[in-house]
């Protein structure tokens, strides 16, 4: 069955019931086991993109990607997290819808967490403060964990960290995860330990779809022209991985500034980069970030472009 | 030029005569790890005996270093990539475990990292591999006491020279600091200091030559 994927439909408690579906004012009867067990089966009559599964039921997708590849597709309202792994080729696509968004983003090896992205070494190496199309995100291995493969947001944030429970509760007047303005930092942690990773494991990350631009005296301002409707950031894992994703604020939002539009979250299967990928030879640091993941993923007996397993 | 006698050269003179009580004096030797806990209100200062050595400094709250160091959250806080006097040094539990209150070389990084033996493969290619490098130093320390590679965290560069341009180009460049300048680190809870006297011979963080910093631990008057 086809999921609607217009956000903009009209929600069960919003309009008319789904079919089969309890009227909105109806009190249910939840008196024994079996009338709850009614009650509760009818509930998932209303239809939903929310998490959409089995996934290759995924509409409205981007050119040239068959439902049949999709893996995930799942759609985060305000506050909200998610985190899986996805096998090494797999394309990970984020759309932020009302143009408001900051995604905290951090990513671990499926294979050894304690490999992760490392932002001080993924904005060094490629010489830019400022993450976009065509760059790597880096572990301190010296490894590609993800390509940029496409990005029509510009540029991604990668110096001002999560947001925390005690901003929020400054800057909006909650911070709580139970409140409208959950931090980005409450919604990893628990994202990770659902991998069982605790606080060791969550470090620097990237903030998606909004940036920070660097003043010549190293001041730090948000720039309003990364709101973007609509906006994508496509990325290509190049190795197995636990992605994490909170869409939350970003730390230097104002108090206007918690997103109110959705995040799209879709993954479909593909192919890491091939030998003539043209992210491999983007720079030569990004030709060794490459050739160091082949070399480390052939000798744990992964094909890699540079061939079969060694 | 490694063993140069502070006594010998003005500015590293004034800048080892510290204004209160000394509790630690050492020279932590070229390409060596070295790691103190400071306690709350003490001052570590560190001096650049001999100019342009990055000293890669990683900090965490002693009594759990699940809390550590965060330079997201530093210049989050303060809205400015650069650390100098005044900069807090703030914790992933958002608060400030050290403070800069002096600073006579102006500006230190913390967003270009700790070299490694892996990053110095893609920065300047797989014969460096072999080469001694921060992320060693850290690991070295931290395995003295049951840390490990999860317990890495960003870090602070002192006297390290990372320019970002309004296009967001950054580099290590050349650096601003000169022998005897220093910086000072208020501690606000008892804080580990873990440092790489950064061993770096591929760009010009130390200026090609590592060479020893000292660390003094006082209490100021």
């Amino acid at each position: 069955m086809a999921q609607p994927d217009d956000p903009s439909s009209p929600s069960p408690s919003a309009g008319t019931a789904p079919e089969g579906a309890l009227p909105e004012t109806a009190v249910p009867d939840t008196s024994t086991p079996e009338a709850a067990r009614a009650h509760a089966r009818a509930q998932a009559a209303a239809a939903s993109a929310a998490w959409v599964v089995p996934a290759t039921d995924a509409g409205d997708l981007p050119d040239g990607v068959d439902a049949a590849q999709v893996v995930w597709d799942e759609t985060l309202p305000p506050g909200a997290y998610t985190t899986r792994r996805i096998g090494r080729g797999t394309h990970l696509h984020l759309t932020d819808r009302a143009g408001d968004a900051s995604v905290a983003l951090v990513v671990h090896s499926a294979a050894n967490p304690a490999e992760r992205l490392n932002v001080a070494d993924t904005l060094k190496v490629q010489w830019n403060a400022y993450l976009t199309e065509g760059m790597l995100l880096l572990s301190a291995m010296g490894r590609v964990l993800a390509t940029v493969v496409s990005d029509t947001s510009g540029h991604h944030d990668l110096l001002c960290g999560l947001s925390t429970a005690a901003g929020n509760d400054a800057i909006f007047g909650d911070g709580t995860p139970w409140g409208p303005c959950p931090s980005a930092e409450d919604r990893l942690a628990v994202a990770l330990a659902r991998w069982g990773l605790d606080r060791r494991d969550l470090t620097a990350n990237v903030n998606l779809f909004t940036v920070a631009r660097v003043g010549s005296d190293g001041s730090l301002q948000l720039d309003p022209d990364s709101v973007r409707p609509g906006a994508h950031i496509c990325l290509r894992a190049e190795m197995d991985l636990l992605v994490s994703l909170a869409h939350t604020s970003h730390p230097l939002a104002g108090p206007s500034q918690y997103p109110s539009g959705e995040v799209r979250v879709l993954a479909w299967s593909g192919a890491p980069a091939a030998a003539d990928d043209p992210w491999r030879s983007v720079s030569p640091e990004a030709e060794r970030a490459f050739a160091n993941t082949d070399d480390y993923l052939a000798a744990a007996g992964v094909t890699t472009a540079s061939g079969a397993p060694r | 030029m490694n063993r140069v006698d502070p006594t010998d050269h003005p500015t590293v003179a004034t800048a080892v005569a510290v204004p209160g009580e000394v509790a630690v004096d050492e020279v932590v030797p070229a390409l060596a790890s070295w790691s103190t806990v400071v306690p709350a209100g003490e001052t570590l200062r560190m001096v650049d005996l001999h100019g342009n050595q990055a000293v890669d400094c990683l900090l965490y709250a002693a009594h759990d270093t699940t809390e550590r160091y965060s330079a997201q959250a530093t210049v989050v806080a303060q809205r400015n990539v650069y650390l100098t006097t005044g900069s807090p040094l703030v914790s992933n539990a958002g608060r400030s475990l050290m403070h800069i209150t002096d600073d006579t070389c102006g500006r230190h990084d913390t967003i270009a990292g700790a070299c490694s033996r892996e990053s110095n493969t893609l920065r300047y290619g797989h014969h460096t591999i072999h080469q001694h490098a921060c992320l060693d130093n850290f690991l070295h320390d931290h395995a003295q006491r049951g840390m490990t590679a999860r317990d890495m965290a960003s870090n602070i560069n002192w006297f390290m020279n990372v320019p970002v341009e309004p296009d967001g180009s950054l580099g290590i460049v050349d650096g601003l600091s000169a022998p005897g300048k220093y910086v000072d680190l208020r501690a606000d809870v008892d804080t580990l200091v873990v440092v790489s006297n950064c061993p770096q011979v591929n760009n010009p963080c130390n200026a090609f030559d590592p060479t020893p910093v000292r660390m003094i631990r006082f209490v100021a008057r």
